[in-house]
């Protein structure tokens, strides 16, 4: 890291010997206390982001009774627990539709986003600059803004109340968060390429497929995990449109009434709050690098 | 941001041989160039005035009528705007906890990421390890997280109260107090830093060792070169948290209904409709009123008079980002 490497030529203290090897000696001591004092640090704030996950997995396998009490550790490792919370009646379906609207949303989502920011990014002409700002308006609006007209609309008017569809069908329209990350992906990308390709004779959808796809799978990766977590991890949504319906609820959305409604200790509870977290945090462990690039991107740049 | 109405100026396409005609070709070719922007922008176009321009006018129309989403609307002037800002106590309840959760909890959130980002920069063994455990939380299902976090803060049997009690300090009722379930709530929130973090760590990362240098040779401390060198290379990344940190609350919804939901049926009250905002409206927000006085109350009106408040101070703090100096859109050529 660069800042270490500055830290650890700290100038030797005031009225130091004039020995260079006591300075020295007296500069290594500082950059091990140093040290001592950062990684001291780190842990504690390792205790503080791990210790929730392991408080939870330790009471997700404890039996009945020991889950109403304030034990830290298990008696008996009941493993059993997981595959109670799958014979719970609901959850697999839960799990199916939560796959189909993650699934099925960002699919149609990348599809309709990429053409949007690619226009947005290399096109000329006018009124780009207010179709970027709508974007961005879009981009922050808060879903409860419009959500009553459009409740209305889709159960209503579409008849599509108690299904997850009134939420993946506006996803084939660009979704605003999708467009705008592409958008600041694809403005790195130098001109020269596109120009290249169009004096190969490429039109302008065959450049876009050709050229600037294959450069920007990096950009695509990060806009595709962030919308497949964003329907994964969606509650407002399904409790808008498919609270009624017990068949079309998602994993976020039944694991709330999970205790409630099934009339389960926390150990279940617990089990199943793990089983809700492990999906992403494996997609994770195999797209770490392009969600850091990620999440970088939607920084500022320049 | 320096973009240039009109037409394009870098030459390109396959250029038209010198005919006598150029100005009629130069007009096909700018016709096509729209009919191509038109293709490409269409998916936005349609999803722009179905999903966002409709149903905004559609939500300022509401707001004039009275309807319970049975027969037809009826125009009723200011009646919902008067009902909302003169009855209903707790509109205002749930403006000033978004102002607590502004002030209080962006606040410590963006300090604990800054300081979590410093941390990340200094550790010199093991830092894949501690990234990746400092990240690991963001990604947690917000729904699962807070459940999980009322598990864990839960005044019965919650390990973290009973670990308070052995090291004999108070325990406090967390979700289930009205002053404490919006510090749970921030805390859950800081636990799940890891956005800031890595926005944090990589402007870190590309302040000008240079800069630390000449300031060490100037004789100054490591608060100083803090206060001197980092902050004014970063205040753009703090902003840009500041800011969004700030939109982010204007819709905060999901973990405070759920914890209010979790922690309310762990008080035992059972058979009646859940209200948002336990204990005590303590977690109430304006996005959850929304909820309730549309799909619980049926009062449309109503709640497209708070959609409306929403969206104006949305507008607001997002105009900020827009300024030009924050670089938040990057600008061409």
């Amino acid at each position: 890291m660069t800042l270490s490497s500055t830290l650890s030529k700290a100038p030797a203290p005031a009225g130091a010997s004039r020995n260079g090897t006591a300075a020295a000696r007296a500069a290594r001591r500082r950059a091990l206390l140093n040290w001592v004092a950062v990684h001291s640090l780190a842990i504690a704030a390792a205790l503080f982001f791990l210790l929730p996950f392991v408080f939870v997995f330790l009471t997700s396998v404890m039996n009945d009774q020991q889950a109403l009490t304030t034990d830290y550790w298990p008696t008996s490792w009941n493993w059993g627990n997981y595959a109670k919370v799958f014979d719970t009646p609901g959850f697999l379906t839960w799990w199916r539709n939560t796959l189909v609207y993650a699934g099925v949303g960002t699919l149609v989502t990348v599809v309709s986003s990429v053409p949007v920011a690619y226009a947005l990014a290399k096109f000329r002409f006018r009124g780009r600059n207010l179709a970027l700002m709508a974007v961005i308006a879009m981009m922050m609006l808060p879903p409860q803004v419009t959500v009553i007209p459009m409740y209305l609309f889709w159960a209503k008017q579409m008849g599509l109340g108690g299904s997850l569809w009134p939420l993946i069908i506006p996803m084939a329209f660009g979704d605003a968060f999708s467009i705008f990350l592409l958008r600041q992906f694809l403005m790195t990308i130098p001109k020269e390429y596109i120009e290249a390709a169009r004096i190969d004779g490429c039109g302008d959808l065959r450049t876009l497929l050709r050229v600037v796809l294959p450069m920007s799978k990096p950009a695509i990766a990060a806009v595709a995990l962030f919308q497949f977590f964003y329907c994964w991890n969606d509650y407002f949504g399904p409790q808008v449109y498919a609270s009624n319906n017990q068949q079309a609820w998602t994993l976020s959305y039944g694991l709330e009434s999970f205790k409630a409604a099934h009339h389960t200790n926390w150990n279940l509870t617990m089990a199943a709050t793990l089983l809700v977290m492990a999906p992403v945090i494996v997609l994770f462990f195999f797209a770490q690098k392009a969600f850091i690039e990620g999440v970088t991107l939607t920084g500022v740049k320049g | 941001m320096s973009l240039a109405f009109g037409t394009r100026k870098d030459g390109a396409g396959p250029t038209a041989p010198a005919a006598p005609s150029t100005q009629h070709l130069l007009r096909r070719k700018r016709r096509r160039e729209a009919a191509r922007t038109l293709a490409f922008l269409s998916p936005w176009l349609i999803g722009f005035s179905v999903f966002f321009a409709y149903p905004l006018i559609s939500t300022a129309y509401f707001s004039l009528t009275q309807y319970n989403g049975f027969g037809s609307p009826t125009f009723n002037g200011l009646k919902n705007w008067d009902y909302v800002f003169n009855q209903l106590p707790t509109f205002w309840q749930g403006l000033r906890n978004t102002l607590w959760l502004v002030v209080i909890m962006v606040t410590l959130r963006v300090a604990f990421g800054l300081g979590i980002g410093l941390l990340i920069t200094k550790i010199k063994t093991g830092v894949g390890f501690f990234r990746t455990v400092f990240y690991l939380p963001y990604l947690a299902p917000p729904v699962a997280a807070t459940v999980a976090f009322a598990f864990l803060l839960n005044p019965g049997t919650g390990p973290l109260n009973h670990l308070l009690g052995q090291l004999g300090l108070p325990q406090p009722g967390w979700f289930a107090d009205p002053s404490w379930s919006k510090p749970a709530l921030t805390l859950l929130a800081m636990w799940g830093v890891g956005d800031l973090m890595v926005i944090f760590m990589a402007s870190l990362l590309d302040v000008p060792k240079e800069q630390y240098e000449a300031a060490e040779l100037d004789g100054a401390g490591p608060f100083q070169r803090f206060r001197y060198v980092t902050l004014p290379n970063i205040s753009p990344i703090i902003t840009f948290a500041v800011v969004t940190g700030v939109i982010q609350t204007m819709q905060y919804y999901t973990q405070a209904i759920v914890a209010g939901k979790v922690a309310g049926g762990i008080a035992g009250n059972s058979g009646q409709q859940f209200e948002p905002g336990f204990p005590q409206g303590s977690t109430w927000t304006l996005p959850q009123m929304v909820y309730n006085l549309g799909f619980q109350r049926f009062n449309y009106g109503a709640a497209c008079v708070v959609a409306l408040v929403l969206f104006a101070i949305s507008m607001a703090v997002t105009s900020i980002l827009l300024r030009r100096r924050s670089g938040f859109m990057a600008s061409d050529d």
